[in-house]
């Protein structure tokens, strides 16, 4: 499994896996599989897998020490770019064909519609998280700072559950499923904090407990 | 020959397995065409290929004044990008799961305020007007927009037969529902059986149509097979689909979807540009087969014949 997680080759496969809802989108545009709308056809597309990529991004952690498999940090930035990726193709198919690229248009809509204010809010969340996700970057912030501001993705992934939930008529499973998956990811942060803080609480009170690695 | 509609029944005209074999054999050319072609075309043969439900022809239509010289959208767009909530919520749903939807021995009732309450049987629907085709736009309150050649009549022609009292100030629909044939259903986020209403002047205008069909065939089952509302100048949700009950009443009736969300969908629920959703803005649609949108028409175009009905109404508050 290390070996696995090691190998240069899983990067490289991983990252034309993550190319795979792009091509499949080539694939029906060449093939007229788009269907009868096909603006719409690929905004939910993009929208639903920049949700999927933000799943993906958030599920490193936890099972990284559910799993006790530390290398899966290798994948974490590529994911996280990639639900980038896939976010600024869903944010062009909104400005170009839904805005015809009138910027002043956009600007009225995203003021005045909560479910395109909050998801616009997501997007700009995590401009500057792919912007920072360079180790220069990581290095000129200092790992502490960097860490904090790219908690921003817990807001940008609650913000696209939301802008999905108002989004929908009257069918919510999709947007709930999703919504559960964000939920369940966050509050595993939420109790492994706890965890720790009692750890380290327990750790300062007993001597014993000192010698512990606390850097966990 | 020209037949006239009071000749066609039901299963009248071109019998369904003729209708197969000449599909079937659209198809073989279809195949050997595409064969002849490269590249572009092999992908077209690798996606899904669309099974249509044959319907009856219907020949002879008379032409309507009310008909759009617009560019129709293809039978394609129209039979797998519909918002048919009983058969789930995907566009591409009504059209898989409406299958095996059976459509036989139909009956539409009529009742409440008049004076002639009666059920219609499909075959003596067909015959009571003279069946006209009419090429309308069709505007989705979620923004999209298509323009349909429907197959049908004025509903008026029902209301005069079925003789309403004085009483009868609006007119309720509701929707055939069951939950075996339509499992998808339960999910939908919305009560069925589903229900909608016109007043009694808004049925009785000439632009309201019973509609059976489209595309100069008998509707497929996704399109509200085998008889419809089609009102042009209000959403989509207002022509309700598959209907088994008319009834003439005195109280405005409840809608489905004012009943979900009543402060998103009115009863009247007329196509204004000037209105927007809480959600989402009404001034644009785009018309399925476009990439840009373009922008909305007040009552979808056709206020010189229904903007009387709403003069000296604020249509804001009775959006």
């Amino acid at each position: 499994m290390r070996a696995l997680l090691t190998s240069k080759w899983t990067k490289v496969v991983l990252f034309l896996v993550c190319l795979i809802p792009l091509g499949g989108l080539g694939w029906r545009a060449l093939g007229h599989g788009l269907g009868a709308n096909p603006v719409e056809f690929i905004q939910l597309t993009t929208g639903r897998w920049t949700l999927r990529f933000l799943v993906f991004t958030l599920s490193i952690t936890p099972f990284r020490k559910v799993l006790n498999l530390p290398d899966l940090i290798r994948f974490r930035r590529m994911l996280g770019l990639f639900a980038f990726f896939y976010v600024c193709l869903h944010f062009l198919t909104y400005l170009g064909p839904d805005q015809s690229f009138d910027l002043g248009a956009m600007w009225k809509d995203v003021a005045k519609r909560p479910f395109i204010t909050v998801g616009f809010l997501g997007f700009l969340l995590l401009v500057p998280l792919a912007i920072t996700s360079t180790a220069g970057w990581i290095r000129r912030l200092g790992g502490r700072r960097w860490r904090i501001l790219h908690r921003a993705i817990y807001f940008a992934a609650i913000a696209g559950v939301i802008h999905f939930y108002w989004k929908v008529k009257s069918d919510v499973r999709s947007p709930l499923f999703y919504g559960a998956l964000v939920a369940i990811l966050l509050l595993w942060r939420l109790g492994d904090w706890f965890s720790r803080r009692r750890f380290v609480v327990a750790a300062k009170l007993s001597p014993e407990g000192a010698r512990v690695d606390t850097a966990r | 020959m020209i037949r006239k509609a009071t000749d066609l029944t039901h299963a009248d005209v071109t019998p369904k397995s003729v209708y197969l074999d000449r599909r079937k054999f659209l198809r073989a050319m279809g195949i050997a065409g595409a064969t002849a072609m490269a590249g572009r075309s092999l992908f077209e043969l690798a996606t899904p290929a669309h099974t249509i439900l044959a319907g009856t022809k219907f020949s002879g239509l008379a032409k309507s004044p009310f008909s759009t010289t617009e560019k129709q959208n293809s039978y394609d767009d129209v039979t797998h990008y519909n918002n048919f909530y009983e058969f789930g919520t995907d566009k591409s749903h009504p059209a898989k799961n409406s299958k095996n939807f059976n459509t036989s021995n139909w009956t539409v009732s009529v009742e409440g305020e008049v004076a002639k309450p009666r059920k219609f049987t499909m075959d003596e629907i067909l015959k009571l007007a003279p069946l006209e085709e009419r090429v309308y736009r069709h505007r989705c309150v979620e923004a999209w927009s298509i323009v349909v050649p429907w197959i049908g009549f004025s509903f008026s022609n029902l209301v005069k037969l079925a003789e309403p009292t004085p009483k009868a100030q609006f007119v309720a629909f509701q929707s055939y529902y069951d939950p075996r044939q339509m499992p998808q259903g339960r999910w939908a986020g919305i009560e069925f059986p589903y229900v909608e209403g016109l007043r009694m002047d808004e049925a009785m205008n000439p632009l309201t149509l019973l509609c059976v069909g489209m595309y100069g065939e008998s509707l497929p089952n996704q399109d509200g097979a085998p008889v419809r509302m089609v009102i042009p100048w209000k959403y989509g949700f207002k022509s309700i689909k598959s209907l088994v009950k008319i009834k003439f009443q005195q109280k405005m009736p409840p809608t489905t979807w004012n009943l979900a969300a009543p402060n998103e969908y009115g009863f009247y629920s007329n196509v204004n540009p000037n209105v927007d959703h809480p959600r989402w803005s009404q001034a644009k649609e785009r018309r399925l087969g476009e990439i840009f949108k373009h922008s909305t028409l007040m009552f979808n175009g056709y206020g010189d014949q229904v903007a009387s009905m709403y003069s000296g109404m604020d249509l804001k508050k009775n959006f």
